[in-house]
């Protein structure tokens, strides 16, 4: 492999990996502070997507507009999806709130279905972010350097506000025990409606950068996006936020590179991807950054 | 005075079809049965079939001095009727010989309950090669997928004097496995060369993994029979990454969304499909005849491959049934199993061993943001 394609398929890689990281941020933190597998975080990721293109079709609006506009939307969408579906739910049993979270996948996919149709619709690229650049003989757009950026940023905002701020604080101890922090007077419903607001936010941040890279949207566009995050999230130790970015680097890379390293088994891309997770599994259950669990008794 | 010699005229006319009916009465019309999916998510191709069978019906009315009466059922684009309408068609109305249908799961159901009965079918547009595997009474008028992938091939290396090709192939699909086998095996006996073959998995979005791959084996040609989202993606991303070979699709690329989805990237993009478009150059006298009267009939709607299907079937029904002599169930089997070099606006039609039309595949091109039909290709 000379040098030239192995930095073309290190850029592709690295596009890959980064939209990843960036889905799995999401829903890796809504994990590690609720204990709760979002499932409906690839299906917010899908209308972030769609709140951007009927921006910019139905009402005009100039794409930056569209995506803070799609971003808000999704917050408040994460808000009023955690008021109806899981706070009824939050003295149930785990499993309760899991299943809800599945049952809110699949309403807001048919709801989408049933009011943006079934068509897959084609996506505006702001010419700047696709212009082809050249590094090194590799082709790549901004866009592939723009992604980790966007997601290095949103990173680092996220871990201030877990880590420096006064519901970050909140939400840490809403992770270790939900019952002790309402007793010591944190108005619990209200920081955990914020952390769906946070994580919605962050899934339509996600879907809008999916798009542009594969610009097509449909339904069903966060299901595949969204399993491989989750996937990626398991990876690098579900409830850490630095994990879930080198658990999708760490996909990615490896979804491209057995492409590019054995093309005769290209078929079988997932597979290997699959195998490596559950061989890291069975070595490190936690996941690469995950904190060991100890079971409250 | 002009309306009233007009009138006169068109009295006259009654008159003389009044006299000539009895003999035509006196006879049993010969029954034609047609199953299609005229409500529920098929209704548009169904639709435009059935019009096809009723222009076909209406130019020849009749066979063997015998009128012909159309049994139309709506199967509902649903597998229960589908069984049903053809049991419906059999037991009650006793048809000689039935068409349809649209969709090939729904002519599976169907045609299960024609061959049970021994009673011959003839599909219009079910393209999977199951429609008619180890059946003795179902026929159809269309090819079948894989055959698309032959002559995909022959176009490529023939026409276009492409030596060296790339597949890249679904391998969760069966439509794009089966062509890709296809084209390859026939690409290779043609003494062409695959110099890269790449899959991937129905829903992935990212393929530059493989274009990558495939860009740096520097194929002339990439044949990929995907869906349009997914193939219009292929497209973008291969030319972002710098790929010049031209690409090669099926008739599942067949959709307006193709070049809305795929912008300046579809520009060159070629696909097989079947071998009648209303703009097409080059038509065939059955095709222009055909063209005709479904715009003095229909003036609202342009004619589609669909309508020439339905067309097609009614035509290679009477044919057979001429044939035949008879409008005995089994000998229009016989004769529609003999059916060859039947000129039809899709081409000349002959049947084959497995009951699929032989026909010349179309081939599409994207031309200054376009589409164009092309010309044909013949599989060998």
């Amino acid at each position: 492999m000379t040098l030239e394609l192995f930095l073309q398929h290190f850029f592709n890689a690295l596009t890959l990996g980064s939209l990843y990281g960036l889905i799995a941020i999401g829903y890796t933190m809504v994990y590690g502070i609720l204990r709760l597998i979002n499932f409906a975080h690839g299906d917010i990721l899908m209308l972030g997507a769609y709140f951007v293109f009927y921006g910019t079709t139905l009402f005009c609006l100039p794409w930056p507009v569209a995506v803070v506009v799609a971003i808000l939307g999704s917050a408040l969408l994460g808000v009023l999806m955690d008021k109806i579906a899981y706070r009824p739910l939050r003295s149930a049993p785990r499993i309760s709130a899991l299943i809800s979270a599945i049952a809110v996948s699949f309403f807001l996919e048919s709801l989408a279905v049933v009011v943006f149709t079934g068509l897959p619709r084609p996506v505006h690229q702001p010419e700047w972010l696709v212009s082809i650049i050249t590094i090194g003989g590799a082709r790549l757009m901004p866009l592939t350097l723009l992604v980790p950026g966007v997601t290095a940023v949103l990173v680092a905002a996220l871990l201030y506000v877990v880590y420096h701020t006064k519901p970050g604080l909140a939400m840490q101890a809403i992770s270790k025990d939900i019952e002790t922090t309402r007793m010591l007077g944190v108005s619990v419903d209200k920081i955990i409606a914020l952390t769906f607001a946070i994580g919605s936010a962050l899934a339509a941040a996600s879907g809008i950068m999916w798009a542009l890279r594969y610009p097509q949207i449909n339904p069903y566009m966060g299901v595949f996006p969204g399993f491989k995050a989750f996937i990626a999230a398991v990876f690098g130790g579900i409830g850490s936020i630095q994990g879930a970015v080198v658990g999708g680097l760490i996909l990615g890379f490896i979804e491209i590179m057995t492409v590019a390293f054995f093309p005769e088994l290209s078929g079988y891309r997932d597979a290997f991807a699959f195998i490596l997770l559950v061989v890291v599994l069975l070595v490190k259950p936690t996941g690469l950054f995950g904190e060991k669990q100890e079971e409250k008794i | 005075m002009k309306v009233s010699h007009a009138l006169a005229s068109l009295a006259l006319a009654v008159a003389a079809l009044g006299l000539a009916a009895p003999s035509a009465l006196a006879a049993e019309p010969v029954k034609i049965g047609v199953y299609l999916p005229l409500t529920g998510q098929n209704a548009f191709g169904g639709q435009l079939e059935l019009n096809g069978v009723k222009l076909a019906h209406q130019a020849h009315p009749t066979v063997l001095g015998r009128d012909v009466e159309l049994v139309v059922v709506d199967n509902k684009s649903d597998k229960v009727e589908a069984a049903n309408a053809v049991k419906r068609l059999i037991e009650r109305d006793k048809v000689s010989v039935y068409i349809g249908t649209y969709g090939s799961s729904l002519a599976m159901a169907g045609g299960e309950v024609g061959e049970k009965a021994g009673v011959p079918g003839v599909g219009t547009s079910c393209t999977n090669p199951l429609v008619t595997q180890g059946k003795k009474y179902y026929f159809r008028a269309c090819f079948i997928d894989p055959y698309q992938g032959a002559a995909a091939a022959a176009y490529a290396f023939k026409n276009l004097g492409m030596k060296k090709a790339a597949i890249l192939m679904d391998v969760a699909n069966d439509y794009s496995v089966g062509l890709c086998s296809f084209f390859k095996r026939s690409y290779k006996k043609l003494g062409g060369e695959i110099v890269a073959d790449l899959k991937y998995n129905s829903g992935d979005q990212d393929f530059t993994a493989q274009l990558t791959e495939i860009i740096n084996k520097k194929p002339d040609i990439v044949f990929m029979p995907a869906y349009f989202a997914e193939g219009a993606i292929i497209m973008k991303q291969a030319r972002e990454l710098g790929g010049t070979f031209t690409m090669m699709g099926a008739d599942a690329m067949d959709n307006p969304d193709t070049l809305k989805i795929g912008g300046k990237a579809v520009e060159g993009f070629l696909h097989t499909t079947f071998p009648y478009d209303v703009a097409m150059p080059n038509m065939s006298e059955a095709a222009k005849a055909f063209t005709a009267d479904w715009k003095a009939t229909f003036p609202t709607q342009d004619p589609n491959v669909n309508s020439a299907l339905g067309y097609v079937c009614y035509n290679l029904i009477l044919d057979a049934i001429t044939r035949a002599g008879s409008d005995d169930p089994a000998a229009i089997t016989k004769a529609l199993a003999e059916t060859k070099d039947l000129p039809t606006p899709l081409g000349s039609l002959s049947i084959n061993a497995t009951h699929d039309a032989e026909l010349p595949v179309g081939i599409i091109q994207y031309k200054d943001g376009k589409r164009q039909y092309i010309g044909e290709a013949i599989a060998e």
